[in-house]
């Protein structure tokens, strides 16, 4: 049985299923050409690949949540989020109901948890430098 | 017989990509990353290698969903990187070794491994980002490449146990081809890290800090886990840890010397990782 994990749906069959013309539309952006072509006219570019109306909505309100829902996954929106200037900082914000000021601190709190122990440079008795030791602070 | 001279393993996220292009690399936000690069490239100076076997994810590059290999083996003459989208500059080419791919290849088959082979097979930043890291000033790639994907896409994936299992039949083919190239071998990705849903954002050190200690002498201990369990404990990005546990399988069952281990908290929404192994 699939797990079911707070936040998150694994990107399974049925989410591919459901997914396919929106991902297919994204992986074609790899071509300058077709990013160009997408934003001379939106809608028509989605209705070429067969988005359905809910993904034609999703891509239209900049509705991220909204394409993971229809089947979009990350990898590939992540195509499309670069041709409407979003990166996945401008991401996290909208999937979390953060501003991106908030998400990047959020990010970089979470530095806070991480052991001295663990955090920062360790060269081992193998490398060419001495022992073991810690650059950063 | 080939010498497998140890393993590196980094992260590979686009953002480095664009650090490295806008020279921040001693910036406050990114030294701390770039820092573990200088005993990378004194390691692979000393350790000459002149072959890469690299295990690594695609984004969305060469692979789409209409036909999703599980594992993937590049036997082809030349790699090129691509326009991936997001604008990422493209990167140098990579000079294949089409022998060994296919000595891979038979091998791997042989132990039953039904892997998916490419004779034509573009590679994307996953793998383009490590030798740009590693080999910073270079015109030309100092070793020949030889690229196995892993998918970390669409589920099912393959288990950490299975991808330790496709590591090692790796390493065992590698010490049977009968050439004298020194190999080393990449894992690329994570570490802990999601981008989508509700989620987005979460980071383990905890759980990264399991990998990185038992990677080097007891890296069963990733095998433990189910891979939705590390979905859940790294990530569903996070996955890429696959990519890491088949690169140490290639390494063997002897011990490994850790020798060096950078770990920084955040680069961009990843907690990253770079080590480097050799034999004990």
């Amino acid at each position: 049985m699939r797990r079911s994990i707070p936040g998150t749906a694994l990107f399974d069959g049925e989410l591919a299923e459901r997914g396919f013309a929106l991902n297919a539309m994204c992986f074609s952006f790899n071509d300058a050409a077709n990013r160009a072509a997408f934003l001379a006219d939106e809608d028509g570019y989605c209705r070429k690949f067969g988005l359905t109306t809910a993904q034609r909505g999703a891509v239209a309100a900049r509705d991220v949540p909204a394409m993971l829902a229809a089947g979009g996954n990350v990898y590939y929106l992540a195509k499309l989020a670069g041709i409407l200037g979003l990166n996945v900082q401008d991401l996290g914000a909208l999937q979390t109901g953060r501003t991106v000021a908030e998400f990047k601190a959020m990010l970089v709190a979470a530095r806070a948890g991480v052991d001295p122990d663990l955090g920062g440079l360790h060269l081992g008795p193998g490398s060419s430098g001495s022992a073991r030791q810690r650059e950063t602070a | 017989m080939a010498n497998i001279v140890g393993g590196y393993f980094t992260s590979h996220v686009p953002a480095i990509g664009g650090a490295i292009q806008r020279g921040d690399q001693q910036s406050e936000y990114w030294k701390p990353f770039f820092d573990g690069f200088p005993p990378v490239r004194q390691w692979l100076a000393d350790a000459a290698p002149d072959v890469a076997v690299v295990f690594y994810n695609d984004h969305g590059l060469n692979f789409f969903l209409d036909a999703m290999p599980t594992f993937a083996v590049g036997a082809a003459a030349r790699y090129d990187n691509a326009d991936e989208g997001w604008g990422l500059p493209v990167y140098k080419s990579f000079v294949g070794h089409p022998n060994l791919s296919w000595h891979l290849i038979e091998a791997l088959v042989d132990a039953e491994f039904d892997v998916t082979t490419c004779q034509k097979m573009m590679v994307d930043h996953a793998l383009s980002i490590p030798f740009e890291l590693a080999w910073p000033d270079v015109d030309q790639w100092p070793v020949r490449l030889v690229p196995i994907a892993i998918n970390t896409v669409q589920f099912p994936l393959p288990s950490p146990r299975r991808c330790l299992a496709l590591g090692r039949a790796v390493g065992a083919a590698l010490r049977s081809w009968p050439g004298d190239e020194r190999i080393v071998v990449i894992g690329t990705g994570g570490l802990s890290h999601q981008l989508e849903g509700a989620r987005a954002g979460f980071m383990n050190p905890d759980y990264d800090r399991f990998c990185l200690d038992h990677l080097a002498d007891d890296p069963a201990a990733l095998t433990a886990h189910s891979v939705e369990q590390v979905a859940e404990l790294a990530g569903t990005q996070g996955v890429e840890i696959l990519n890491w546990i088949a690169a140490r399988g290639a390494l063997g069952d002897a011990r490994q010397t850790m020798v060096m281990r950078n770990y920084h908290v955040p680069i961009s929404n990843t907690a990253a990782a770079t080590v480097v192994l050799e034999p004990a």
